[in-house]
């Protein structure tokens, strides 16, 4: 199957044929009149003036960039600047640069690369000018599936280069010049003849008014500023003087605090709270009951928590306590036996060549679930009154939010007609901000005090233990070797638990997706770059009670572990170096090949190590970007475990920022050991059995290894840089302790495993 | 009532003596800066110095340190100059999020105050703050940066 058909497909086309029909019902004049380019200027009440949707200008030069994702962390309130400051031809250093979430829900903010699947520039045509329209309506704003530049890298350069050609024309009318002789030049508008210079802050107004130019020339490659150049962040500053604003230290006037507790046992509800056993305690305002939590709303949040635990309640597990994770490994382990699976690939004669061979390799991995452990705890801010709710919340998207929001008044027993969300800086998100749980409580919390702004902060456990789970997966291959060593045929069954189904039914209007043809439960399994002549790969979905979330590259995550620990089985089994095995598993991949041979020579790759060390190597393709990854392990004679050095080689295409590439590596790569080595979410008893960063652990500075990337020099369009580098972290660790000891890991976490050296 | 001094400034607050530091901080200050995560004193978000000391300041129950005096993040920096550490952050671009790093830039001030070179080791068993992001190798450089700068010589200590 094609991978391009991908991520939010399903859901795209049935939104899209709605809102065709819907349209074709309102007359083809209503998705004509959303705007999806967003290149019109506009005057504001503060006096600035927008030159488009991304840019606004004040009469002093202050330059402020609309940036409709949220920055987590992935220096995209840096990066999306950048492309915008190339082509409109300003410094982002001069001190005058402002970045901020729009609150504005425009309908070009929409994200429709992520739900299309499809960069902007090759969303052209018929269908795709209604399908943009449509997400345009919602709008689907939405940070995510690590599309932000991909999907920025040709509509902001357009937005820059716009209006840099409206401030000429304004200046060519001052100086009654033609506009082609003006040029923009650091701030400036420069007349080419003359010399003459007017900065843009004094043009912006008139500007505002000119007509945009919808496709105008981009520079080449050759002639980028910005572009490719190492480029400080620009919120850098005031996250080391303490002076950023997060979304849990938003300050409201009359604001009250809230905490809540919420049912242990996934899928239970309240049966009965007592009230007024707390409602003495110093400080509380209101006990609510949430349906499936209880909340305190008090005038500190210390008050609140501390009247939360005190507060007696009883919940009922509805019949969800026999939640037990060695069953749903079990049951996950048998349904590799079930007679119905789907099938997203199947090149046929898989079974033939499988049993007429005598080189069989055959093994079968296992992931656990996985929390998400933001920094910043869970939170979200609400305003409630007169049927109009306000949010300020570190939210991965608004529209998300917006809908949770809309079912926390229902929960209270009122709507919310209107909801304006408000997107600070976040301490982390990874998927975990894309839920809209937050919203639905702190507005349920906050209509029980209309008119007063309401922060709900979750404790540590309450995020450990509600978290969204990264799923878990089991996943069995069987191949057949050729004469070369190489896979002749490749059998591939997984069973894991459905992303779509469980977000889209705790999420969507249109509810969870169909589980048993969840793409998201495969992907990275069904392509791999490799040459396999004839391939199966097949879907088992496995329910359970456990809510199951988006996560830093999620089901890449679990497919390259399975995929690249069996590659190195495959090649460990022909006798093969395993670096070697996979060069020639690519042949027609230039850049694959590419990165692989970089990751040959800047590793060392066949430089020997002394005994108890050992190197592993992995390559994934994920979110447009190529990365190949050596794991260097030291395994003393006690067991002990030390990742020395991870060796990264990154191909993402043109690239915005090369020190963000590098730093998103190094987090990615991080990301990925803690996974591997420690992240284990268990279920007993129909609960999380873990609850703090004592049981559920994080990589230390004292362990993280030396970490080097390398990025392949590119022309080609940018690819996603916050997930990829994480994905061949797993099995690039798992194949170095193969290396060192002999020891194929098939299980994670590795903590399970007592390591030994052969 | 509890009487602190608050990065040079005396603050009397009218609290719950159990209360976390913490919490007084950012709530009954105004000082957002020092952030909460875990709430048991093993992340080290909020920490600050008590008395020159790094402290999980979640952990910190106020009635405990009646008296005494306290940097957050934002007295770090003197009269806006920013401080060797706070330079050596953005020199080496350590934030992501930068939600972990007011308690890190924190832990560092403290560990460069006793030891104006530290070797990696002295780093590692230092800085047990927890960073989601992995801007451990950065927050390494960053400090042996700040330990250079601070001490004016070319040696890394390491």
């Amino acid at each position: 199957m094609s991978m391009r058909a991908g991520r939010l497909t399903r859901r795209a086309f049935l939104v899209t044929g709605a809102a065709v029909t819907g349209g074709l019902v309102v007359g083809a004049g209503y998705l004509s009149s959303i705007d999806m380019t967003g290149l019109d200027g506009f005057a504001n009440a503060d006096g600035t003036v927008g030159l488009n949707a991304w840019i606004r200008i004040a009469e002093d030069g202050t330059i402020t960039f609309a940036v409709p994702h949220i920055e987590m962390g992935q220096g995209i309130f840096t990066a999306l600047p950048m492309l915008i400051a190339e082509e409109l031809e300003i410094r982002l250093d001069g001190g005058n640069i402002r970045v901020e979430h729009p609150v504005d829900e425009l309908p070009v903010y929409a994200n429709y690369t992520l739900a299309l699947d499809m960069r902007p520039e090759e969303a052209t045509g018929p269908l795709y000018w209604a399908a943009k329209k449509v997400f345009g309506i919602f709008p689907l704003i939405v940070t995510g599936g690590s599309t932000s530049v991909v999907g920025s890298w040709w509509p902001l350069r357009v937005a820059g280069a716009s209006a840099r050609l409206m401030l000429a024309e304004a200046a060519a009318d001052v100086w009654q010049v033609p506009a082609g002789e003006c040029f923009g030049e650091d701030g400036h508008i420069v007349h080419r003849p003359t010399g003459r210079r007017l900065a843009y802050g004094e043009l912006a107004r008139a500007a505002s008014a000119k007509a945009p130019t919808p496709n105008p020339p981009l520079k080449p490659a050759s002639a980028f500023r910005l572009i490719g150049k190492p480029t400080p962040r620009l919120d850098v500053p005031a996250k080391v003087t303490g002076e950023a604003i997060f979304g849990i230290d938003v300050a409201l006037p009359d604001m009250v605090h809230a905490a809540i507790r919420q049912s242990p046992v996934f899928g239970g509800t309240v049966r009965s709270m007592d009230a007024g056993a707390v409602r003495s305690m110093p400080g509380v305002i209101e006990v609510v009951d949430l349906g499936d939590a209880v909340g305190v709303v008090a005038d500190s949040y210390w008050q609140a928590s501390r009247a939360v635990a005190a507060l007696p309640v009883e919940f009922d597990d509805n019949g969800n306590a026999g939640g037990d994770s060695a069953r749903f490994l079990a049951d996950m382990h048998r349904a590799l036996d079930a007679t119905e699976a789907h099938a997203f690939r199947d090149d046929g004669d898989v079974d033939e060549i499988l049993a007429a061979s005598d080189r069989v390799v055959e093994a079968t991995y296992e992931t656990p679930l996985l929390a998400h452990a933001c920094m910043e705890p869970m939170n979200c801010t609400a305003l409630f009154r007169d049927g109009e709710a306000e949010l300020w919340m570190g939210s991965q998207s608004p529209l998300i939010a917006r809908w949770g929001a809309q079912s926390g008044a229902k929960l209270a027993g009122t709507e919310a007609e209107s909801v304006t969300t408000h997107v600070p800086l976040t301490g982390g998100g990874f998927g975990r901000r894309a839920d809209g749980d937050l919203a639905r409580q702190a507005a349920a919390l906050a209509a029980s005090v209309p008119g007063r702004p309401v922060k709900l902060i979750w404790s540590r456990e309450e995020d450990i233990r509600h978290d969204t789970y990264r799923p878990h997966a089991v996943s069995r291959f069987r191949a057949a070797l050729g004469l070369d060593g190489l896979p002749l045929a490749w059998d591939n069954r997984v069973v894991s638990q459905s992303l779509d189904r469980s977000y889209g039914d705790r999420n969507l209007p249109v509810g969870g997706g169909n589980p048993a043809k969840d793409h998201f439960s495969v992907e990275g399994a069904v392509d791999p770059a490799y040459a396999i002549p004839r391939a199966r790969v097949e879907l088992v979905d496995h329910a359970t009670p456990v809510p199951i979330g988006f996560w830093r590259s999620v089901g890449h995550s679990n497919s390259a572990f399975f995929v690249e620990s069996f590659v190195d089985e495959c090649a460990h089994a022909a006798g093969i170096d395993p670096l070697l095995y996979r060069r020639g598993l690519l042949a027609g991949r230039p850049r694959h090949r590419k990165v692989l041979d970089m990751l040959a020579e800047r590793s060392q790759w066949g430089r020997p190590l002394a005994p108890g060390r050992g190197r592993g190597v992995a390559l994934h393709t994920a979110f447009r970007t190529i990365v190949g990854e050596v794991a260097e392990v030291t395994v003393g004679v006690d067991g002990a475990l030390s990742v020395d050095r991870v060796v990264c080689v990154v191909d993402c295409g043109t690239v915005i920022n090369p020190d963000t590439v590098e730093a998103q590596m190094e987090g990615a790569i991080l990301f990925g050991l803690t996974a591997a080595l420690h992240g284990e979410i268990t279920i007993e008893e129909g609960r999380v059995a873990q609850s703090n960063f004592y049981d559920y652990r994080m990589l230390g500075l004292a362990d993280a290894p030396a970490i080097e990337t390398h990025i392949v020099p590119s022309g080609e369009p940018p690819g996603g840089i916050g997930e990829p580098g994480l994905p061949p972290a797993l099995p690039a660790l798992a194949n170095a302790i193969f290396a060192a000891t002999g020891q194929r890991l098939r299980a994670l976490p590795i903590s399970k495993s007592a390591l030994r050296v052969a | 009532m509890i009487t602190l001094t608050v990065n040079g400034d005396d603050r009397r607050i009218d609290a719950d003596p159990d209360m976390p530091l913490l919490w007084a901080l950012r709530e009954n200050l105004g000082l957002p800066g020092t952030k909460f995560s875990c709430g048991v004193g093993m992340c080290g978000a909020c920490m600050v110095l008590v008395d020159g000391i790094a402290m999980p300041s979640c952990v910190v129950q106020l009635g405990s340190v009646d008296g005494a005096v306290v940097t957050t993040i934002e007295g770090v920096a003197a009269d806006g100059v920013l401080s060797p550490v706070q330079q050596a952050w953005i020199d080496e671009q350590v934030p992501q999020c930068g939600y972990c790093q007011s308690g890190m830039i924190v832990a560092a001030t403290a560990l460069l105050a006793e030891n104006p070179r530290p070797s990696d080791r002295d780093i590692d068993a230092a800085i047990t703050n927890i960073c989601r992001c992995g801007t451990y190798p950065r927050v390494r450089r960053a400090i042996h940066r700040a330990a250079e700068a601070a001490t004016g010589s070319g040696g890394d200590g390491r």
